[in-house]
């Protein structure tokens, strides 16, 4: 209920600034990015809640925890994952990529003790690293402006609108009737999604002149990428 | 969420990996594109299992990337796409002082990124090529757990050699991404802003 809540601000917050920003006149802006004055204070506040709250909780998360374990824990969110692309390989009508999926959340979940082990992935199955946002696109709906979403972050108008289908079927929350444990698992998904991203905090500091404008274009680009699978129409 | 998040994680991860598949030496260089990025994928994979201890040390990897990789890069061309229309901009001099810099930011960064890499495999996708083509992308793919990363390589062939002006990791396109940045940064602060920018990176 908590993240419904939270994503139903997020969407306020991206209506509301997109009619603050209209108005406002950025030279040369990247017109993917008409929001770009509101999506940087977005993307100040975000590195702000990151540095003050996410980002220690991670870093101690990653210290006291055995590795094993966390490699548990990520195949295990990364099984629920599996089985939101299985939906949407199934809406796109892939043949490859269900039987793909299929394979990985059926041996995962059942031999891998609930997808604590990846076995899917020693047998070979791909993931098929699909989602709703992609699925969108698929159906030829465009990426519209680039938008920061508070406490999530990089994301597009059309992949925004790709969250809503998670928030309500919420996959962790059919795995337990308890509230306590829903509230662990999601915030430990968190914690392990926050982990796996410090290679990529240190390579985007490493990288980039403006992490802000860096950042944006590689997510546009990849998602662009992902909706085409790795062969999008080309541009120039 | 999640799932764009560890997308683009290995992206980034992919990044690193795609510095040891394309390193090289001389040798390679008559070699048609997808041969050589072969050659030099064995090449540099071999050293690095040869030596666990690279991986560690950003002297060793510096040297492998400076030794291997950078021969087969055309920064200049990198620069020049990386800069756009900027690019007539420029004075000769500055031009070189962008590609240098650029140079020592991408060295930098993905001797950095490679610390990252473990053992991985990568496949090589055939290429089709015209004994007259003198541009190709040379597909390959980092099997790296169940997301296999696609990485392409854009070559250009001057003379007999052939060079890399582009890697696109899942995706991204490197010169892409700093296209938009360099293009900020010298429509506010003009091509000496940008070198300025450049080499303060590079010290930090």
């Amino acid at each position: 209920m908590i993240l419904l809540r939270l994503f139903l601000v997020t969407i306020t917050l991206g209506i509301a600034s997109g009619c603050a920003t209209t108005s406002t006149k950025v030279v040369e802006a990247n017109p993917a990015d008409p929001y770009e004055t509101v999506n940087r204070k977005v993307f100040a506040f975000n590195t702000f809640v990151d540095t003050m709250f996410l980002r220690p909780i991670a870093k101690a998360y990653v210290a006291v925890t055995p590795s094993p374990v966390k490699k548990g824990v990520s195949n295990f969110f990364g099984n629920i994952g599996d089985a939101t692309s299985l939906v949407n390989d199934a809406l796109q009508g892939k043949p490859d990529k269900i039987s793909g999926d299929l394979s990985r959340v059926f041996v995962n979940t059942f031999f891998g003790f609930g997808g604590l082990y990846d076995i899917g992935t020693d047998l070979g199955y791909e993931k098929g690293e699909e989602d709703y946002g992609q699925t969108l696109g698929h159906y030829g709906m465009r990426s519209g402006p680039y938008v920061v979403l508070p406490f999530f972050g990089p994301s597009s108008i059309r992949d925004t609108i790709g969250m809503a289908p998670n928030f309500a079927l919420n996959p962790v929350s059919k795995l337990t009737s308890s509230v306590t444990a829903k509230n662990t698992l999601t915030a430990l998904g968190i914690v392990d999604a926050r982990a796996g991203l410090f290679p990529t905090e240190a390579l985007l500091q490493s990288a980039s002149l403006d992490k802000y404008t860096f950042l944006r274009s590689a997510y546009l680009q990849r998602r662009q990428s992902l909706v085409f699978d790795g062969r999008p129409p080309k541009e120039d | 969420m999640k799932r764009m998040i560890s997308g683009f994680v290995s992206t980034i991860a992919a990044a690193a990996v795609s510095v040891c598949v394309f390193g090289s030496d001389i040798a390679f260089a008559q070699s048609p594109p997808d041969a050589l990025v072969k050659a030099v994928t064995m090449d540099v994979t071999a050293a690095l299992k040869a030596d666990p201890t690279i991986i560690n040390s950003a002297g060793k990897l510096s040297n492998i990337i400076e030794g291997k990789l950078a021969p087969n890069f055309n920064f200049n061309r990198m620069a020049q796409v990386a800069m756009g229309r900027n690019w007539a901009k420029a004075s000769p001099e500055q031009q070189t002082m962008i590609a240098s810099e650029f140079k020592s930011l991408l060295v930098r960064t993905y001797s950095g990124a490679l610390s990252n890499y473990r053992n991985n495999t990568v496949d090589f996708k055939p290429l089709r090529l015209q004994p007259t083509d003198t541009d190709a992308l040379v597909r390959t793919v980092i099997q790296a757990g169940g997301s296999p990363v696609p990485i392409d390589y854009s070559m250009e062939k001057s003379g007999d050699t052939w060079k890399a002006y582009d890697i696109t990791v899942a995706g991204v396109s490197l010169v892409t991404n700093y296209r938009e940045e360099f293009n900020n940064i010298v429509r506010d602060q003009g091509v000496d802003g940008l070198i300025k920018q450049l080499q303060q990176k590079n010290k930090g």
